[in-house]
């Protein structure tokens, strides 16, 4: 069965891949050549190529996380020649299509690096900490029913628009691993940016933004310099306005806080 | 067994509120003395946790990925249906469910859709309370659209990401929970056994995936938010992982499976594009209302066209054959999903598909862009367009869209009665795992609808219900049942792990899908399930004497997960087929090619098959043992479904 274009040509790769068998072992990068593989795969599959070989020969094939392979729900998370989900901006490691790379291209493939990111094998990563952080406060107070109709409080659409890109945060961590402090804020400042846009969230929005800036110094993640490689490589596009908006948020809840 | 649907008495409009009034409560002190265990925590799955958890229950809740807010139902895009008829375009209640229950070809509950329509309004409400960012006119309140070929705009949404912000607030409230202490998390773990004692479910074994320790876990009640078994076909719309384990592992314990032949084939997806494919990716429905559905008119265009003599541009307008416009003028591009499916698959089977391989129809906006700007069309499709060009390199600006059906969803599931509890005491089934509300065919925007239902509004009163009437007495993890099913999971992972033959877990699943795609997929026939049936056996067998799955169980061993997945799929897809060649009519979703219309429409029969069917399993290999659930339609008149 042909592509959508039947006229690209397969190419021969060389991947090198880290391998490291679990949390606690010391890993290395390990060189696999790679041939016949189609510019219309995606980068997944031609990793699952890969693994197809490995298992073959009998040999353990690489462990990556990915789910839903469309792009948004976070899991997948490669960092390839240097960049989180590779050259290809906007753009997650499941959406990346092989086009992008040429025939005799060696790619490297390595994990998140980041200290509140272990390693549990090869290119998978730990990345509870996000979850710990958004438990932290990255909710509205609300128990299930008992809940004013939903358009009781009508937002305006620009308002609803702008939380909207902050709420589109897929938590895949790219921006900690493009961070050379290996910082959160990036991730951290889009939860608490949609919540105190909206009506429903200014009640918590002084407690949300000090407990969630705490769980992120808790779990290890580094101070933000303001260097921008997290929004220059966030797959979805969050924007750095939204670290802006934080920085206010803690300064105001800091003025004004009754935990003091 | 004689099945009881337990529907409440009285008025279709009065039995939920009855209900809920007699439904025994757990007194608010004696809640925290109960535990529940709630395996996904998809839309379904963490709805229900969240909601447990704030009434007072202990949790336990479990998903397969490293986090819960990555659940598949993170994928939807369309929309989220309520009858809250905020456009005062005639919705109601009632309307809403008269088209689930027309939508599903006759085939479901009554009582169950109507409760669905009732609590939809419920849900915006509720999601709106946690910060969900839903799509908003300029004076500030919600937008709606018409989806999927609804008569009224009824459909919430949040740009083409709606399931993403439904599921990041299902999973703030359950965040929340776990902050306070009244829900466990446990992601990254897999349940592989329902527990039973003394014939109520009582436990689960799960593995961890990151160590492979096989861990017991006991509670009052078990619920399973595990989602759709579409990824029996390997290709499907449905993420990577999602699987039928769990579900299926409960039916081996005793849980009736109903339904299994009604799967979801949708319309609009990108083609195959090469044996590498590892997924396929679900275009919006909503292109439907704009986008034009044609391929050439004669087979000879075509072939031409397939050979690259000719380019889409070349075909002239009467050469087209705008195939969905002609056969159904009343409806046209917006017919349902399996109407739409079908018809591509029968244009294609003619000759007439495009793209190299034929396995495809075109979806053209040129007149949709000449009408409203390619700005207006960008503005509404913009995310949808980039993600194709991304896919194919091709840009749907220029030429129109290849588009082809694909495995989407699951109807069928475990079997529920109206409280979503399966047959089995104490195991209730929520969101795409269970059978309930969709009949032999979904409506676009319902199953979001469904999910956030069963568990916001639905499980937190029928669970008291049951637990009212539960003594609190804990059963220990070292109890023999447990231990039991400790064993067996274990013996089956090292019966996986010493086959070491020669083909891969994948090689068995891409061979399954063929099967299953071809001979239990858009069009079925009695003689291909019954060969479908023997080769499904066949590859069973090999299955078990020839994959190759390396590794040990003690580390995260990636082709152990997929080898125990696809083991469950192997004898599913079996069930599937069983249910097809049973049910001797067309409907919705399942198209018996002896059962149709002159006008190849789906012909049902409503004096034979107005039931449920649900399985009981009774041994790998062995003859399932049918029971059937009738259904009564008191409010509704069945008719055939007309789109013309
Ligand atoms: C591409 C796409 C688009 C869609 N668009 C729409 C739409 O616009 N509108 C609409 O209404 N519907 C849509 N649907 C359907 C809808 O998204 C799903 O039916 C729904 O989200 C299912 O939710 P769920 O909670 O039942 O299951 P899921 O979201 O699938 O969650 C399953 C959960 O179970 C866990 N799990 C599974 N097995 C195990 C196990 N053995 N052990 C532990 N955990 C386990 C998983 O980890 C996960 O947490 C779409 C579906 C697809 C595929
Ligand atoms: S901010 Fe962007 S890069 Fe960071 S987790 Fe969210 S989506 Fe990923
Ligand atoms: S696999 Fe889901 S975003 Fe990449």
């Amino acid at each position: 069965m042909a592509g959508s274009n039947p006229n690209a040509k397969p190419m021969d790769i060389t991947l090198k891949v880290w391998r490291q068998k679990d949390r606690n072992a010391i890993g290395q990068m390990v060189t696999y050549p790679l041939k016949g593989i189609s510019p219309d795969m995606s980068f997944l599959e031609m990793l699952d190529v890969l693994n197809e070989d490995l298992l073959l020969k009998g040999e353990d094939p690489v462990a990556f996380d990915h789910d839903c392979r469309e792009g948004i729900c976070g899991m997948c998370s490669l960092f390839i020649n240097g960049r989180p989900h590779g050259p290809e901006r906007g753009t997650t490691t499941c959406q990346l299509h092989m086009r992008h790379f040429k025939d005799g291209d060696t790619i490297t493939i390595e994990p998140w690096r980041a200290a509140a990111f272990p390693v549990h094998k090869d290119l998978v990563v730990d990345r509870s900490a996000f979850d710990r952080i958004q438990q932290a406060g990255g909710y509205v107070s609300v128990n299930t029913g008992g809940v004013p109709d939903a358009n009781a409080i009508p937002i305006p659409k620009s308002i609803a628009d702008k939380a909207f890109d902050a709420a589109t945060c897929i938590g895949c961590g790219a921006c900690v691993a493009a961070c050379k402090n290996a910082s959160a804020m990036l991730f951290v400042s889009a939860k608490v940016s949609q919540l105190a846009m909206l009506p429903q969230g200014k009640t918590e929005r002084k407690t949300r933004v000090e407990n969630m800036v705490a769980q992120m110094d808790i779990e290890g993640f580094g101070a933000c310099t303001n260097t921008g490689a997290c929004a220059a490589e966030c797959p979805v596009g969050i924007s750095l306005e939204n670290i802006n908006m934080l920085r206010s948020e803690f300064v105001y809840a800091k003025a004004t806080s009754e935990n003091v | 067994m004689i099945l009881d649907s337990r529907i409440p008495e009285g008025p279709l409009a009065e039995k939920w509120e009855k209900h809920k009034f007699d439904v025994k409560l757990v007194n608010p002190a004696n809640k925290r003395k109960y535990d529940i265990i709630v395996v996904g925590t998809g839309l379904a799955g963490a709805s229900a946790a969240a909601s447990f958890g704030e009434l007072g229950y202990n949790v336990k809740a479990f998903c397969f990925q490293d986090t819960p807010r990555r659940a598949h139902s993170i994928a939807a895009q369309g929309g989220i249906n309520a009858a809250k008829n905020y456009q005062n375009d005639g919705d109601s209640v009632f309307r809403l469910f008269y088209d689930t229950v027309k939508g599903g070809d006759y085939r479901a509950r009554e009582a169950n859709v109507y409760r669905l329509a009732q609590v939809s309004v419920d849900i915006i409400d509720q999601c709106v309370a946690q910060g969900v960012p839903f799509a908003r006119e300029y004076g500030g309140l919600l937008a709606n659209r018409s989806f999927g070929g609804a008569q009224v705009s009824r459909t919430f949404y949040a740009r083409g990401q709606t399931g993403q912000q439904l599921l990041l607030g299902a999973y703030s409230a359950l965040n929340r929970q776990i902050a306070y202490g009244k829900v466990k998390m446990y992601p990254r773990t897999e349940m592989l056994d329902l527990v039973l004692v003394d014939g109520k479910a009582r436990g689960i074994v799960v593995r961890n995936l990151i160590t492979g320790k096989i861990e017991s876990h006991s509670a009052h009640a078990v619920v399973l938010a595990t989602g759709g078994y579409g990824n029996v076909f390997f290709l499907s719309t449905n993420a990577m992982g999602s699987n039928a384990t769990a579900a299926w592992r409960a039916h081996k314990k005793g849980a009736l499976f109903a339904n299994p032949c009604f799967t979801q084939i949708h319309p609009t997806c990108i083609p195959v594009s090469g044996e590498y494919q590892s997924k396929l990716t679900l275009m919006s429905e909503s292109l439907r209302n704009d986008g034009r559905v044609w391929v050439p008119k004669t087979v000879e265009t075509a072939q031409r066209l397939r050979n690259g003599e000719i380019t889409v541009n070349d075909i002239a307008e009467q050469d087209r054959d705008y195939y969905l416009e002609r056969k159904y003028p009343a409806f046209g591009n917006l017919v349902p999903r399996d109407v739409a499916s079908r018809n591509a698959k029968l244009v294609c089977d003619e000759g007439r598909g495009v793209g190299a391989s034929g396995l495809a129809v075109y979806l053209d906006f040129a007149d949709a862009i000449k009408r409203d700007s390619q700005p207006a069309i960008a503005a509404k499709y913009g995310n949808l367009f980039e993600m194709y060009a991304k896919i194919t390199d091709e840009n749907p600006y220029e030429r129109p869209m290849r588009i082809y059906p694909a495995v989407h969803y699951t109807m069928g599931g475990l079997w529920v009665d109206y409280n979503l509890m399966t047959n089995v005491p104490g195991l209730y089934a929520a969101g795409e795992a269970n059978f309930s509300d969709h009949g032999a065919n979904r409506l676009g925007a319902s199953a979001l609808m469904q999910g956030l239902a069963d568990g916001y509004f639905v499980l937190p009163y029928t669970i008291g219900d049951y637990l009212a009437k539960t003594l609190y007495d804990k059963v220990p993890v070292d109890h023999p049942a447990f231990i039991e099913a400790e064993q067996a999971v274990i013996s089956k992972n090292n019966q996986l792990l010493s086959i070491n033959g020669t083909r891969t877990v994948d090689d068995f699943h891409k061979a399954l899908g063929l099967i299953m795609w071809e001979y239990c997929g858009m069009a079925r026939n009695a003689e291909g399930l019954q060969f479908a049936k023997q080769e499904i056996r066949k590859l069973r067998d090999e299955f078990w004497r020839d994959v190759k799955v390396v590794g040990v169980n003690e580390e995260l061993n990636i082709t152990l997960e997929k080898a125990n997945r696809v083991a469950d799929f192997l004898e599913l897809g079996e069930l599937m087929v069983e249910d097809a060649l049973n049910r001797n009519e067309s409907c919705g979703g399942h198209f018996r090619e002896e059962y149709q219309t002159p006008e190849n429409e789906a012909l049902r029969d409503d004096e034979n098959y107005t039931y449920v069917a649900a399985w009981e399993f009774t041994g790998v290999g062995n003859e399932p043992v049918l029971h059937k659930e009738e259904l009564k339609f008191e409010n509704v008149k069945l008719t055939q479904r007309s789109y013309k």
